[in-house]
């Protein structure tokens, strides 16, 4: 049978819905069971729609442990607080750090640059772990442990990836455009902010994705590094709050759950084609 | 005598280093601080007993002779690497299985991309913590939904045996196939690089397998999976660099790695030497243990990989 005959299609679109259906059916069960009442996450047989939706579940989730003597926003605000404060520093040190180095490799010939882009490369085959421990023992020497400053700074130095996925696209601008610039008298300060940054916005919308991302989700690093609970991230909150319930409040958990996940599938459906370009280049041309 | 223009060019040259320098400033000092002083450092720290608190001190090869005879290490290498076996093979089937359909011109193409992809977005922490309610032995909406069925099948097996579901989580046989599970489900990012790559493959070579009157499933055979295989390729390698560093998800579901230490992966007990027992030490030898392997099975699926992947351009 073939695929492009109406009946192949129709089989195809069927097969594709069924397999679509069980891959949504884990996000669904989650906002499903985060809008029930506590004992409607325990009938058998499950039941899909809840009853009536609790929403107060998500309020409740959110004001987990209010100590309002200790903080003067509830637990998960405060985490969510303390992840956009990552997140931006460290967005914000990517794209800065990273277009700059790329810059230099792509747009300016001196020696030495093919041999410093060939171990830049070279180091993107060291795991992390690799690094974790003399990384830690940097940060402890420099007495930054128990605070934000290991999750972000780094981010200001570059990193071997993005350096890499700008470097191919700047290398794409034609050099007349900065050769003009030039022969204006414009710096190569100027030519990098006034004619290949404008130029480069969706490469470094895509950097800038990403990174978002990585942050948002990084576990390990705040695992490592963040020692107080008030300062904790999103991702170690929701970990700390589900190692409390030990499995039972499961309508609660799954209210905390949706609130660390819907933010970005929001900024995914947002920004859908940087995000699809973005994969696609790091996947295709990487 | 340098003439005039060479000169000029010995100017432009020490302009052109020094701008390269100032540009590339931030990426020099961060290479050397988060990178090649971490590498020289750690491997230093394997070769010496080292707890941070106070300073290293040498002894040799310990650590890795350590590390053979310590069955916790042994045990935690060895789920690694049936993590990875089975994973990586049934998450390159999943994935280059839904771009191929993706890819047959159906409607709706970029509606059902998006489904298969929102589960990539989700944070490792989050997906540990859904599926262990969707795992759950009693409540748990999967073997609810699996149950019926094994009763039907052992109804019509010879002898009506009693079928049940599996524990998941709580059977330390089920468990790894429960995180294989979860890690199929987020495939989308490489089923969107299929997907791109698909679009890439020359469309003459359809056109001329269709005139030999070849069948969808030999241009599968004989035209995408060729052309499509230095994506196949990258997908594979960084599958394998994924898989062995596997972290956040098994550490929600259980930081000791229960049921009896099934899902205790090798950064698990790295994480732990290094944090929870101040070994550093002990835990770098680990990690240069993690990346030999990574280098080998890179380097192999590299080599194996050399006669069957077909770059277009060359």
């Amino acid at each position: 049978m073939d695929v492009r005959s109406a009946w192949g299609k129709l089989v195809v679109l069927l097969i594709l819905t069924a397999l679509g259906l069980t891959f949504l059916a884990p996000l669904l069960w989650m906002i499903s069971t985060s809008l029930k009442p506590i004992e409607e996450t325990m009938t058998l047989p499950p039941q899909w729609i809840p009853s009536e939706l609790r929403w107060e579940n998500y309020s409740k989730a959110i004001m987990y442990q209010w100590d309002r003597a200790e903080d003067v926003v509830p637990p998960f605000a405060r985490y969510a607080l303390n992840t956009l404060y990552v997140v931006v520093l460290a967005v914000a040190g990517t794209v800065i750090s990273n277009a700059l180095v790329a810059y230099g490799f792509a747009r300016i010939p001196w020696r030495g640059r093919n041999v410093l882009f060939a171990l830049t490369l070279a180091t993107m085959m060291i795991p992390f772990p690799v690094l974790m421990v003399s990384v830690f023992a940097i940060f402890r020497s420099l007495g930054w442990v128990g605070s934000f400053k290991p999750l972000w700074i780094p981010a200001w130095f570059g990193s071997a990836f993005n350096i890499f996925l700008l470097r191919q696209f700047f290398r794409t601008i034609p050099n007349e455009l900065s050769d003009a610039a030039r022969i204006d008298g414009c710096s190569e300060v100027g030519i990098f902010r006034h004619v290949v940054l404008p130029l480069s916005k969706p490469a470094l919308a895509v950097v800038a994705l990403f990174c978002f991302m990585y942050t948002w989700n990084d576990f390990i690093g705040p695992l490592i590094y963040l020692t107080d609970k008030k300062m904790f991230t999103l991702s170690l909150g929701l970990q700390f709050y589900q190692s409390q319930h030990g499995g039972t409040q499961w309508n609660m958990l799954m209210a905390a759950s949706t609130i660390v996940v819907l933010p970005l599938i929001v900024v995914f459906f947002l920004t859908q084609r940087t995000f699809i370009q973005g994969i696609t280049l790091t996947g295709l041309k990487g | 005598m340098a003439s005039p223009v060479a000169a000029r060019g010995g100017a432009q040259s020490r302009r052109n280093l020094r701008n390269g320098l100032f540009f590339v400033s931030p990426w020099l000092i961060g290479l050397s601080v988060f990178m090649l002083y971490p590498i020289v450092a750690s491997f230093y720290y394997s070769l010496c007993e080292y707890s941070v608190l106070q300073p290293a001190e040498f002894i040799g090869l310990g650590n890795y002779q350590d590390l053979f005879s310590d069955e916790l290490f042994l045990k935690s290498l060895s789920n690694t690497l049936v993590y990875a076996a089975i994973s990586l093979p049934l998450g390159l089937i999943v994935s280059l299985g839904l771009a191929l359909l993706l890819n047959t011109g159906v409607p709706f193409m970029s509606w059902y991309r998006t489904v298969f992809f929102l589960p990539a977005l989700v944070p490792q922490v989050a997906i540990a913590i859904v599926w262990l309610w969707i795992f759950n032995g009693k409540f748990g909406v999967l073997n609810q939904a699996l149950q019926p069925m094994l009763d039907v099948v052992g109804r019509a097996l010879p002898g009506d045996p009693k079928l049940t579901a599996p524990g998941w989580l709580s059977d330390p046989l089920w468990s790894k196939p429960a995180l294989v599970l979860m890690g199929a489900w987020g495939v989308g990012n490489s089923v969107v690089i299929y997907l791109a790559g698909l679009q890439d493959v020359p469309k003459q070579l359809y056109e001329a397998a269709e005139l030999d009157g070849a069948s969808w499933s030999q241009r599968i055979r004989h035209v995408t999976l060729p052309a499509l295989s230095p994506v196949i390729l990258f997908n594979f390698i960084m599958g394998i660099i994924g898989s062995l560093q596997f972290f956040a998800v098994p550490y929600v579901l259980s930081p000791a790695g229960s049921p009896s230490r099934s899902i205790y992966f090798l950064t698990m007990y790295l994480y732990d030497s290094a944090f929870t027992h101040l070994r550093m030490g002990y835990a770098s030898a680990m990690a240069w243990i993690l990346f030999l392997i990574i280098f080998v099975l890179t380097l192999l699926a590299l080599r194996l990989s050399e006669r069957h992947v077909y770059y277009g351009g060359e």
